[in-house]
């Protein structure tokens, strides 16, 4: 039993070492910019810097649009499939867990080639078309994630029983949709909506072949032509990354407390 | 769910009511299956269509002539030896994430440690396991590059040169090491329910058979447990094939591996034929396609103790 226990501090004292020595190199790299003393001028350089701004509200606004446009597609689908195919299950599993066999790479290669400017249709002509294929990638992307958390939510909720109860009470479908199901399901598509956020925030691939101005590709370029903002950059990231995943374990418990109603 | 549905399809396409009042019945079916059609037309769209691709595009020429040339052409030195670092790199960095992240989530779920532990190193997975792409690269150039602090603590404290040594974080080690921070936690998250399902009683009751600790392992809780085990490096494997944002912020385009040179080929056609490029995917789609379709299976093959 003593063995076990020494083994078992063992085995964190190795994880905690690994993990919280980069962490820690990070953010004493980051305070190093100014010589023989420790400053936050790198964090002070980041924030003032007029691209950091520029990119980071665009995937911000990526990320949002991302979230809205990918559960006004997933949550009605997902209720549908519920209700009325499910035998199409299966198929639905097979399809969301494609993005995670399909590298983000192979995707964009293909929407590069399928969607140039000389197709049929051409989404990568214009800005506003390549912006829609960034969304639409985005939504490819974050696929598994959404699906599944709206899912397991479904789960949880007797979709036909109330679906039936406002059926009677004479409510049309928007209304059964917006204000029965997605309600009921909030706890699902706001842990969706984090682990999307938390991707798309830092995602490189695809914003980077597209040419869109995103956080990713901007980091990149930060850190192959500056010394000390990259750390800073790092510790920012890894800040948003804490913060969505701190959201998502928040709402994921609050929800468990609360007991389904239905 | 499941017994008592009212209206499934397969009642209503099946006995006399389908002859009887087709038009009313012809048209639920339309309806339920235009339910589904938005997303279809999504998922074809920018899924399988494209995929599909670059599939087809890998047989043809560029001129449009049904050809192998393509696939032949990736077992040339370069291609070959990018597929065989990839390889390497995921396959070293799932091993060491398997055996760490085991390690940890066996020390959490029956090492006996205080339960905060087991929390507070779960949150950190879940943050972990995102925490990928060009940040994380930068995290371990400040730590691990030529400046970074573990390289100074211990040039400046033991008068040791990490970088004399052959070490180089620009390298397969270097991208191993670095991989192995979002692989380790994915490996705790999977694993620690399994270890979970591990039941109290099968251990008592080899310990009152007379089986040692070691008996226990091998015997008992290995066979469970190895489904998921090897499931899980599996999906490590295709985890870090697929990756390109960690390895290009930390080495830029030095290091030969697939993803690279793939993104090479799509930024300026480096190969010189585009079909090659198509062929370079496919061969990425089939090994991240193998390793999760065997992990879908060890997964349905581990689930049976689950329950």
């Amino acid at each position: 039993m003593k063995m076990t226990k020494f083994f078992a501090w063992l085995a964190i004292a190795v994880g905690v070492i690994y993990f919280f020595v980069p962490l820690l190199g990070t953010f004493e790299f980051s305070l190093r910019m100014r010589r023989g003393e420790y400053s936050f001028d790198a964090y002070g350089s980041v924030f003032s810097d007029a691209a950091f701004r520029a990119t980071f509200g665009f995937s911000m606004l990526m990320a949002l649009l991302t979230i809205i446009f990918g559960m006004l597609l997933i949550v009605p689908t997902a209720y549908w499939v519920r209700l009325r195919v499910p035998q199409m299950r299966p198929v639905m599993e097979f399809i969301t867990l494609m993005p995670l066999v399909i590298p983000a790479i192979v995707i964009v290669f293909g929407y590069l080639r399928l969607y140039n400017s000389s197709s049929y249709i051409p989404f990568t002509g214009s800005t506003f078309g390549t912006n829609v294929l960034l969304v639409m990638s985005y939504i490819t992307l974050s696929l598994p994630y959404m699906y599944r958390s709206v899912d397991t939510a479904m789960r949880t909720i007797d979709v036909r029983t109330l679906t039936e109860a406002a059926e009677i009470l004479g409510a049309k479908w928007p209304t059964i949709l917006f204000r029965c199901i997605f309600p009921n399901v909030m706890s699902g598509v706001l842990s969706g909506a984090f682990i999307t956020f938390a991707i798309v925030m830092g995602e490189f691939t695809m914003a980077a072949l597209l040419n869109r101005p995103a956080f990713g590709p901007y980091l990149q370029l930060v850190g192959a032509n500056k010394a000390y903002e990259p750390s800073a950059l790092a510790v920012i990231a890894f800040a948003i990354t804490w913060l969505s995943m701190g959201l998502l374990q928040l709402v994921s418990r609050f929800s468990k407390m609360a007991p389904s109603r239905a | 769910m499941g017994a008592g549905r009212p209206f499934s399809s397969s009642d209503r396409n099946t006995g006399f009511m389908s002859t009887a009042s087709s038009s009313f019945i012809d048209r639920r079916t339309v309806v339920d299956w235009l339910g589904v059609a938005p997303f279809m037309i999504f998922a074809l769209m920018f899924l399988i269509v494209p995929t599909f691709y670059l599939v087809v595009g890998a047989f043809f020429t560029p001129e449009g002539t049904l050809t192998f040339k393509n696939i032949a052409d990736l077992f040339t030195p370069t291609i070959l030896s990018a597929y065989w670092i990839s390889i390497k790199v995921s396959f070293a960095s799932s091993l060491g994430g398997a055996i760490i992240g085991f390690a940890l989530a066996w020390a959490i779920v029956l090492g006996g440690l205080p339960s905060w532990i087991r929390s507070s190193l779960l949150t950190f997975s879940g943050v972990a396991s995102n925490f990928a792409g060009v940040p994380l690269a930068f995290a371990f150039i400040a730590t691990l590059g030529r400046t970074g602090l573990v390289t100074v603590f211990m040039r400046d404290w033991f008068g040791f040169n990490l970088y004399s040594t052959g070490f180089n974080l620009l390298s397969f080690v270097g991208l191993t090491l670095t991989y192995m921070f979002f692989q380790i936690p994915l490996m705790v998250l999977i694993l620690t329910p399994a270890l979970d399902g591990l039941k109290k009683e099968w251990r008592e009751a080899s310990e009152i058979l007379g089986a040692s600790t070691w008996q226990y392992w091998r015997m008992v809780a290995m066979p469970i447990l190895w489904p998921s085990l090897l499931g899980t490096s599996l999906l490590l494997f295709a985890n870090a094939f697929g990756a390109i944002a960690t390895a290009y912020a930390l080495t830029g385009s030095s290091l030969n591996i697939v993803p690279i040179l793939l993104y090479a080929q799509i930024r300026g056609d480096v190969l010189h034929n585009p079909n090659l490029g198509y062929a370079l995917a496919l061969g990425m789609i089939v090994i991240t396609g193998a390793s999760n379709v065997l992990y879908i299976w060890l997964r349905m093959r581990a689930e049976r103790w689950q329950k």
